[in-house]
């Protein structure tokens, strides 16, 4: 498996002009019980700076658990641990005990499966990640707020009612407004936990679009269901089962040559 | 068989038919004996209490009963043999002015004349030192368990500690209160005369004529307040945790994505959308102890006062407030038990009794009214 993706990271290397790994997964076991249990087994992989990163897999194999280890959104459980290995960013120990979570996250941001904006205004959704870094200049502000939208494509359809509730929007632009919340902190790293599970397909479409704008900035790891869409937005894509990584690889070739039969049998629809 | 009875649906057994009724009957008729006895109550209560507090003239309120404070009641019959009752001042300015008037079977009635000004305002005082209070704590507890407490047997022993705390009768809350907020001298007053017996410790304000002197509160405004925060502090605590949980996780992932610390997410994320809940749930909470007489009975409450506890209290700004904390104070449902269980029951008495507790009841549902209408408002206003 490591060495699938060694040679195919370097492969790609000329195409893309970047070859700088930004998250380095080595050997990461993951429980939610003191250990008892793993969920996650193993787990080694390098995910590329630049690039859409997919995770799929059959409920409960542990791709979300894994996205939510790499801005330690685990935290929140009490008994969740890391039982071995070890997660990289930007060449940091994420778990080593000077590092504060809080900073952490504020170099990957991320996005969840159910658009859940405050019920506040559009801006003040969108200043809200500046606001708790202490940032009070209207002017950064109000700049912020209009490039992060500008971003998500969202500036458009908003920019007359950024001070109306942001529930009164419909669930791809709530969706769109959280993607343009994430992105006013400035992350380098962008995670999005099947971002599109709760829209319909055309509301999926403009969000997929986005994604592939905001590539050219920002390293976006995106779990999802829907193998399609990991084939149309992502230019790799890891296969996880029952907390393992099954296959890493370009996603054209998971989908496409799979050198497992497991991920050719769920790329194929034959189960999961 | 088909022949004989053309109906195939027709009862197969009417036997069954009759228990199936019979129980259905017991069931309704206990439940219309609840509603029964509510309605009893409060028609009762109403038939007897609303000519006091309405009148028919303008302004159609009797605001004499609201706004003095009781005293003693005299009635006699008078030289023709009429009944007449009057309260004790009014029958002192009488004698002066008609010396020769003939005076018969004369009877004094404590607390039954007059209004319910005092027992009024100590009820609210009572009630704004138990929420204020109250409330503080029962917050700050419920955030500590619901947001910061790691989900252990500790915390699960002190849910359950909180939980008992609901089912402690009354009096012993209100024995406590005694001991510990009258009684124990471990709370201090600004006072200018130290009491010599109770004072364990005191010593000089600076730039003032006082002291500080650790003497216990005794029966006050302020021991009744607390002992009533105590006693609503279990409904209060798990209201507001009610109030948190239903704050979707969602608001605090997404805060906490963001680089929010942890106060942060609470303050900005959680805070403000279970405020709403907190408060109402809190107002109902504060209600239900408001009208208590145990606990209050050995910590605040007195039958007779001649003033209002603002109008007794005396001293510079800081002094005047310590003494206005440590007054004792008449209040409502202590009122309604003085003048209900330990006058003589006489006709005369009966207008205070059911002006009194007529009033008290409206006040309460008018709190428990207000209090579901706020969180019916905030719940249509807050979706998510």
């Amino acid at each position: 498996m490591n060495d699938d993706s060694v040679t195919l990271d370097s492969a790609d290397a000329p195409v893309m002009g970047i070859d700088e790994t930004i998250i380095k997964i080595d050997d990461l076991s993951f429980s939610y019980d003191l250990g008892k249990t793993n969920t996650l087994r193993n787990i080694s992989l390098d995910i590329p700076a630049g690039k859409v990163t997919a995770f799929i897999g059959p409920s409960g194999c542990g791709k979300s658990t894994l996205l939510r280890c790499l801005n330690r959104m685990n935290d929140l459980v009490d008994t969740a641990k890391v039982t071995t290995g070890k997660i990289s960013i930007l060449d940091q120990d994420i778990n080593a005990p000077d590092v504060e979570a809080i900073e952490l996250r504020k170099h990957v941001g991320m996005v969840f499966q159910k658009y859940n904006p405050f019920p506040k205004s559009i801006y003040e959704n969108v200043a809200y990640g500046l606001r708790v870094q202490g940032i009070k200049n209207k002017g950064v502000l109000d700049e912020a707020v209009e490039e992060s939208l500008k971003k998500s494509a969202l500036w458009s359809e908003v920019k007359d009612r950024l001070d109306s509730s942001a529930l009164g929007l419909s669930g791809g632009q709530q969706q769109r407004l959280c993607i343009a919340r994430t992105i006013a902190v400035k992350p380098q790293i962008v995670l999005m936990d099947e971002p599109c599970s709760a829209l319909d397909p055309i509301a999926t479409a403009r969000i997929e679009e986005l994604i592939a704008e905001l590539r050219q900035e920002f390293t976006i790891v995106i779990v999802t269901h829907n193998m399609q869409q990991a084939t149309r937005v992502s230019d790799r894509t890891a296969f996880f089962y029952l907390g393992e990584l099954i296959e890493y690889a370009d996603t054209a070739k998971i989908f496409g040559n799979p050198s497992k039969k497991q991920t050719e049998d769920y790329v194929s629809g034959r189960f999961g | 068989m088909l022949e004989e009875s053309k109906n195939p649906f027709v009862a197969s057994s009417n036997r069954q038919k009759i228990i199936d009724r019979v129980w259905s009957v017991i069931f309704a008729g206990f439940t219309y004996f609840v509603l029964a006895c509510a309605l009893f109550i409060f028609g009762k209560i109403t038939y007897d209490g609303a000519p006091v507090l309405f009148q028919a003239e303008a302004p159609f309120i009797n605001f004499d009963f609201l706004f003095t404070s009781p005293q003693t009641l005299v009635e006699f019959r008078d030289g023709a043999g009429e009944l007449v009752r009057m309260d004790a001042s009014d029958f002192r300015s009488f004698k002066e002015e008609n010396p020769d008037a003939v005076i018969r079977d004369e009877h004094t009635f404590s607390y039954s004349g007059g209004g319910i000004l005092g027992p009024l305002v100590g009820t609210a005082l009572l009630v704004i030192v138990c929420m204020i209070v109250s409330l503080f704590i029962g917050v700050s507890a419920a955030v500590y368990l619901n947001e910061y407490a790691h989900h252990g047997k500790l915390v699960g022993a002190i849910r359950l500690a909180i939980m008992n705390l609901a089912g402690v009768p009354s009096i012993v809350y209100g024995l406590f209160g005694f001991a510990f907020f009258c009684l124990a001298p471990w709370f201090p007053v600004l006072t200018y005369e130290v009491n010599p017996e109770t004072s364990v410790f005191a010593f000089k304000v600076p730039m003032s004529k006082g002291f500080l002197s650790f003497e216990g509160w005794g029966n006050s405004l302020i021991a009744g307040g607390l002992t009533l925060a105590v006693m609503a502090l279990p409904v209060i605590i798990a209201a507001c945790e009610e109030s948190l949980k239903a704050v979707p996780k969602g608001f605090r992932e997404a805060s906490l994505a963001l680089g929010a610390t942890k106060w942060q997410m609470i303050r900005t994320a959680v805070l403000p959308y279970a405020t709403p809940g907190m408060l109402t749930a809190s107002v109902l909470g504060v209600t239900r102890v408001a009208g208590e007489t145990a606990p209050i009975m050995f910590t605040a409450a007195v039958a007779d006062k001649a003033k209002l506890p603002w109008q007794e209290a005396e001293g510079s700004p800081l002094f005047w407030f310590s003494d206005l904390l440590t007054q004792s104070v008449q209040a409502l449902p202590y009122h309604i038990y003085t003048v209900s269980a330990r006058i003589p029951d006489a006709d005369a008495v009966r207008d205070m009794r059911y002006g009194s507790v007529f009033v008290f009841l409206l006040l309460v549902m008018g709190f428990a009214m207000i209090s579901i209408v706020m969180r019916a408002r905030f719940r249509s206003k807050l979706k998510w």
